[in-house]
């Protein structure tokens, strides 16, 4: 079930803050953060995100096209190494 | 000879049963086209006047997107989700499903026929 309309998009509150101060005194910094449900605005693009993804912080560059997905789309909490006994291993980045 | 967006020409069927051969129409939308047009939905294909024939047309235009146009926007969409590299775009890439099923069993149409994979013998 999609989210209602009456609540608005999910934006985690503190790393829109965050975001936000980068912008208002024209920095760009790696912010790290655990939000992976917190859809993309706007604001955030041009920053690079550190996103959770279980194990560690991804970097992802925040681009245009991004906006009004979620942060957790961009970093993969699976990594696929190939079957045991598989010969060709392949490495998924 | 019933020519609707671009090349689709069935003959013999009731027009409502008949647009659902262009590509982006079922049964829903075939259906709102023939009462927009003002068409009975019972008269065969080969019985509408060339002026009806261009009423469908022009609906068929004005409100749908169709054939061509669908598979492009369709396409782009996909690519779009490839090139900012999202989970969903890396499913499309790889031709596995996209939305979460089950990949441990099912899924041939997105992985298309089996391949076998043999129990390797250790050396």
């Amino acid at each position: 079930m999609s989210r209602s309309i009456k609540k608005g998009p999910y934006i985690d509150k503190d790393l829109l803050k965050k975001v936000k101060a980068l912008n208002y005194r024209n920095e760009k910094k790696v912010v790290k953060t655990w939000a992976r449900s917190s859809t993309i605005v706007p604001e955030m693009v041009g920053h690079t995100l550190a996103i959770h993804n279980g194990h560690r912080h991804v970097p992802i560059y925040i681009s245009e096209q991004m906006v009004g997905h979620k942060l957790g789309e961009f970093a993969m909490t699976r990594y696929f190494r190939g079957h045991a006994g598989s010969e060709k291993r392949t490495k998924l980045k | 000879m019933a020519r609707i967006a671009g090349v689709d020409l069935p003959r013999d069927k009731r027009v409502e049963v008949a647009l659902t051969y262009i590509f982006g129409i079922g049964h829903s939308s075939a259906r709102q086209i023939v009462a927009m047009a003002n068409i009975n939905a019972d008269t065969r294909v080969k019985n509408l006047t060339e002026e009806e024939i261009s009423r469908l047309r022009e609906v068929i235009e004005k409100n749908f997107k169709v054939e061509g146009y669908l598979r492009r926007e369709i396409a782009q969409n996909i690519k779009r989700l490839i090139e900012i590299s999202s989970y969903r775009g890396i499913r499309h890439r790889r031709g596995l499903p996209a939305r979460g099923q089950r990949t441990r069993t099912n899924s041939r149409t997105r992985k298309g026929p089996k391949r076998a994979i043999g129990i390797r013998k250790r050396r």
